[in-house]
């Protein structure tokens, strides 16, 4: 399994300008925010937890279109799952890259975007743990949503509508979370249940996903 | 009466027979119990004392949220059954319920609006059941998206499946979270107008109304799945055959 | 008729007939399309079918 990371890593850093892309975007859709509801400092406060995370979200989601799609084109996939190699594994790997790739660098961008809409500083650090906990989750369903929509048409408008609906729970514990703190409440309730949701998905997404290839490959 | 062997019907061939016989029986039955359904629900059932005549919707309301709801279950198991022991007609029948399913959906959403507004004053409320609705119908277009998108007929079962049953398992995880959403940001529960106290005369014709739209989803699904055999299993021997029948006769 | 007294009574239904009528409105004109549509996907597999035996 380390072997798939380093290659999917160096192949990665070949094209830098597509591993920043996501971040790019990241960074403009959620300042696009301010710009049409208004400068108002409260309000912008009040927003903040759900406009950083669905823009996480949808960030997270368009990038996913190359995490299978170059390795089916060029055949080596399917040399991968005609390998002894299990393909839950590969599944594993493939989330964890794009999880460094994308996610990682939104949690370390996201403070600079809370101080933006000038969160406080109790929910700018729970913003950046809920989106450490929830941005694998992302990774991992969004790896499932690729390898269901492998080499379709529009599979990336395909893929958003397929996993943006699984995904809510995770919205809402992760936004809400920042919301909590931000009004003085406690948010262990929306941390554990998010928590239990990565758990979830790091258990059951590598399987359905290596179904999802099975299905696309055979 | 000898027993039944149903497994015969998963046979195209059979089930075309069957759903033929059946359907006219099935709309006769949806046709009078709608009648019956709205006759109580209209003329026998009185106003209500907080809610006035527009409580009625519910006549419609309910058993479409219900059929919604059952109907994902009922899609995502028999997609998995065609998944899983390669049932051709299973997978047919999972696909011919998904637009039924995504109709009743939207009348679900669509009367809940409409009851909302003269109630709650407001033609969409972000109450738990609602939303919850709303999310459903966005797990059934994706459903039919990812289907429709996959031209092997066989690649496009089995990920619907997969997709099915991923969505069926994540059913209640985003009820509960949708229902924590809701209590945390409203505090004092804004919810649809609940049912009033149920005049059991009230009780009578919803639940009436819900058998209406048992018959016209099977109705509808058989249709459908006749309809989609019929596409898929051209130049088979057995549709060849019947049409051959049908032609001559 | 026990509780409408005349079919304007009917149709106004205390002033909410728009949401009542709008609800069973859409509602009825789905369930007319859902069908014939369903007959008609159905009545073209079929010809289809029967084509092919000329073909």
């Amino acid at each position: 399994m380390g072997f798939l990371v380093r290659r999917d890593l160096r192949l990665a850093m070949r094209r830098r300008s597509e591993v920043l892309l996501p971040l790019v975007f990241f960074t403009v859709a959620t300042s696009l925010f301010p710009l049409g509801v208004g400068p108002e400092p409260q309000t912008l406060r009040t927003i903040a937890p759900g406009v950083v995370w669905v823009c996480a979200l949808l960030a997270s989601l368009l990038s996913l279109g190359g995490l299978y799609g170059s390795d089916f084109a060029d055949g080596s996939l399917e040399q991968m799952a005609l390998s002894r190699h299990p393909l839950a594994s590969l599944a594993l790997s493939k989330a964890f890259v794009h999880w460094l790739l994308n996610g990682l660098p939104l949690v370390l961008v996201a403070p600079l975007i809370g101080l933006l809409f000038d969160i406080d500083r109790d929910a700018l650090q729970m913003l950046t743990l809920t989106l450490l906990l929830g941005t694998p989750v992302l990774s991992l369903l969004g790896g499932l949503g690729a390898a269901l929509t492998l080499g379709l048409r529009s599979a990336e408008m395909l893929l958003v509508l397929l996993i943006l609906p699984l995904l809510i729970p995770v919205l809402i514990f992760g936004a809400g979370a920042v919301v909590a703190v931000a009004s003085g409440l406690s948010a262990s309730g929306h941390l554990s249940l998010l928590g239990a949701l990565l758990l979830l998905s790091l258990l059951g997404a590598p399987f359905a996903t290596a179904a999802a290839l099975k299905i696309a490959l055979d | 009466m000898s027993r039944i062997r149903w497994t015969t019907f998963a046979a195209p061939s059979r089930f075309e027979a069957l759903a033929a016989a059946v359907t006219p029986w099935l709309w006769a039955v949806c046709l009078l119990a709608s009648a019956v359904g709205l006759y109580l629900g209209f003329i026998e059932a009185p106003k209500d004392f907080q809610q006035g005549q527009s409580y009625r919707i519910i006549f419609i309301h309910v058993p479409a949220a219900w059929m919604s709801m059952v109907l994902y279950l009922a899609m995502a198991t028999w997609a998995a059954i065609g998944w899983a022991w390669r049932v051709r007609l299973a997978s047919m029948l999972a696909r011919a319920i998904a637009p039924t399913g995504a109709m009743f959906t939207f009348v679900a959403l669509w009367t809940g609006a409409f009851w909302g507004k003269p109630t709650w004053g407001a033609w969409w409320v972000w109450d738990a059941r609602l939303t919850s609705e709303l999310i459903l119908l966005f797990l059934y277009l994706g459903y039919m998206a990812l289907v429709e998108a996959i031209d092997d007929p066989q690649r496009g079962d089995q990920a619907g499946a997969l997709l099915a049953v991923v969505g069926a398992i994540n059913v209640p995880i985003i009820y509960f979270s949708v229902r924590w959403w809701n209590t945390l940001h409203q505090g004092a529960s804004v919810g649809v107008a609940s049912a009033p106290k149920m005049a059991s005369i009230m009780l009578t014709a919803m639940l009436v109304m819900t058998l209406a739209f048992w018959a016209y989803a099977f109705a509808v699904v058989f249709t459908r799945t006749r309809a989609i055999a019929a596409e898929r299993e051209r130049g088979a021997r057995w549709l060849a055959e019947l049409a051959q029948d049908t032609k001559e006769a | 008729m026990s509780q409408w007294h005349s079919l304007s009574d009917f149709l106004a239904m205390d002033g909410h007939g728009l949401y009542i009528w709008g609800a069973y409105g859409v509602t009825f004109v789905c369930m007319l399309a859902e069908p014939w549509l369903a007959a008609r996907r159905r009545r073209r597999a079929w010809l289809a079918a029967q084509q092919d035996l000329e073909s």
